[in-house]
């Protein structure tokens, strides 16, 4: 029967690294998430057979309890999972990402629990934890029960900020501090259990971490939440990696960090896009306050334009690039900008998204609200693959973005934004804007680029005027 | 049963494992495969599984209980959110474009 379960946990295993696999290309995506869930139906069912279940003490009771709470767990997810808005997915990865650390604290409290339990009720009285678990499993366990745990309540203040629940970014002054003491201070009663049987050193500790994950992720500002979140989704990989040691579990250990390091990767990656480094990601979240009252005045005037000439505009073109910002997705426009551009590509015109890496609240996000409305991706570009392309387009339309065509980005280094990569829209031969009002955007930095000569406006809300786009462009 | 120098192998190779799979993946699917990701993770809901199995005293059971409580969150909610995405994304029906990627 051991072989049996370990065979069916190397399956897994090597399910989750090919799906994993297949994830990173359009073409198999699907696929991979199909077999990574194959591999995961798999192992836990074979957890069921397990001998260290079937032969404790209280087998009954506990395979019952098991099966409740994998019913309402998995119960309440499916159906959150299901009713999720694509517009609000971020906060549910974090969500479901600190459940996954939470229940990695969790499993390493159990462990520490029973070996402090064990160590005072020893024939010498004063044996330890380490001396219980052995010095490996002890240090692995602890170290899974600190990252598992401040991934576990870091994810939910992930949650609550970009769920809207939680605005403030400071708790206490000198919040870095005070976060750096706490660091101290939670570390110390980890070495605590380890040279203890004390079951209070333990509590102790599991709230320490927990303060310590809110403290460190509340600082954090919106824009950088998907660093942050990509990181827990990291760090919650490695304590179930680690807890997989404990557990003498093949499967846990290999999922577990290869997620760990997958992840980092792609934190890195995102952090990238987002021309931020992760340590400034946490050490200067605050500074985005700051940086947001410069904005020197408008120089020139914006031109309007009305929908009418814009749809016809672009009905001549020879090639038309949408620019779609998170205000697209707001206000619910991505389909109709999909209607446009089905009646654009049926006039012969060429049409192309192109995102940037931080369009969206998170690097991707832009590629699954549109997918949702049924563009194609290989209608989608890069930054990187369509910036060389404005040269050669007649219309690019920009809706619902602001910083992310903003020239000053390039041109003006006293400007926040300067050195993060743009879209080089203003390269087109004409820039129509859709835009709600004359404001600024995220940041509150002045964009030039609405003033430039070949910018026109076109004001209203991001669904109407694309309604309006497509009356117009039928009507040819 | 895994111990010792055999371990580290394994860390070390899982580490190597993870860092390839990713370092060639498109902007495009940073959403879904941090989401996909997260879901692989979920496997957390086998050594809870574990967990609550072994647990002998009440406070055990809770916070065993617990566990499988988050860990068949993280399974179940990585899968259904990822599955969601990924299904979305689609390839142009007219393949005769030249619009290829």
């Amino acid at each position: 029967m051991e072989t049996l379960i370990q065979a069916a946990y190397l399956i897994a295993a090597a399910l989750f690294i090919l799906g994993l696999k297949q994830m990173s290309s359009p073409v198999t995506a699907r696929r991979g998430i199909l077999w990574a869930g194959a591999g995961m139906v798999l192992a836990t069912l074979a957890t069921f057979l397990s001998p260290q279940i079937i032969e404790s003490d209280q087998v009954s009771i506990n395979i019952m309890l098991i099966i409740i709470a994998i019913a309402l767990g998995g119960g309440y997810a499916w159906y959150s999972g299901k009713k999720v808005a694509m517009t609000d997915m971020p906060q549910m990865i974090a969500m479901y990402n600190g459940m996954g650390g939470g229940a990695a604290a969790a499993i390493a409290a159990v462990e520490l629990l029973k070996a402090s339990n064990e160590a005072a009720h020893d024939v010498t009285g004063s044996s330890t934890v380490a001396d219980m678990l052995g010095a490996d499993v002890a240090i692995l366990g602890i170290l899974g029960a600190i990252i598992g745990t401040i991934s576990f309540s870091g994810s939910i203040i992930a949650w609550a900020k970009l769920d809207g629940r939680l605005n403030r970014s400071k708790l206490l002054p000198a919040q870095h501090i005070v976060n750096a003491l706490l660091a101290i201070v939670t570390v110390g009663f980890a070495g605590a259990i380890y040279f203890t049987n004390s079951i209070d050193t333990i509590i102790v500790f599991y709230l320490l971490a927990l303060v310590l994950g809110i403290f460190i992720t509340v600082p954090v500002g919106g824009a950088d939440m998907p660093v942050i979140i990509s990181l827990f989704n990291a760090l919650t990989g490695l304590a179930v990696g680690f807890e997989g040691y404990v557990l003498g579990n093949a499967a846990m250990i290999i999922a577990g960090i290869v997620v760990g390091s997958a992840g980092s990767l792609l934190t890195q990656l995102m952090a990238k896009a987002m021309n931020r480094s992760v340590a400034n990601v946490f050490f200067a979240g605050v500074g985005t306050d700051a940086a947001a009252t410069s904005g020197d005045g408008s120089e020139g005037v914006m031109k309007e334009i009305q929908a009418q000439d814009a749809g016809i505009l672009m009905s001549f073109a020879s090639q038309v690039v949408i620019i779609p910002g998170y205000g697209m997705a707001v206000a619910q426009a991505q389909h109709k900008i999909w209607e446009l551009t089905q009646i654009l590509t049926e006039k012969g015109v060429s049409v192309k998204f192109a995102i940037h890496p931080v369009a969206g609240r998170m690097p991707g996000h832009m590629n699954v609200l549109l997918a949702e409305a049924g563009v194609p991706y290989d209608m989608i570009y890069d930054m990187e693959d369509i910036n060389a392309d404005f040269k050669n387009t007649t219309v690019a339309l920009v809706i619902g973005a602001n910083d992310v065509v903003n020239p000053s980005a390039k041109s003006d280094s006293s400007s926040p934004l300067f050195g993060m990569p743009i879209l080089d829209a203003i390269d087109s031969d004409n820039v129509i804007v859709i835009k709600r009002g004359r404001g600024t955007g995220f940041s509150g930095v002045e964009n030039p680029l609405f003033f430039a000569d070949n910018t026109k406006m076109l004001f209203g809300d991001g669904q109407k005027a694309a309604n309006e786009l497509i009356q117009a462009a039928k009507e040819l | 049963m895994i111990e010792g120098l055999a371990a580290i192998y394994i860390f070390m190779l899982a580490g190597f494992t993870g860092y390839e799979i990713i370092s060639k993946v498109p902007v495009i699917l940073h959403t879904p495969l941090m989401s996909g990701s997260n879901f692989v993770h979920g496997i957390v809901l086998v050594g809870a599984m574990v967990a609550l199995g072994i647990a002998e005293t009440t406070a055990e059971q809770v916070i065993g209980f617990i566990a499988v409580l988050l860990g068949a969150g993280n399974a179940v909610g990585g899968y259904v959110v990822t599955e969601r995405m990924l299904e979305m994304f689609r390839p142009s029906e007219k393949k005769t474009e030249g619009e290829g990627s």
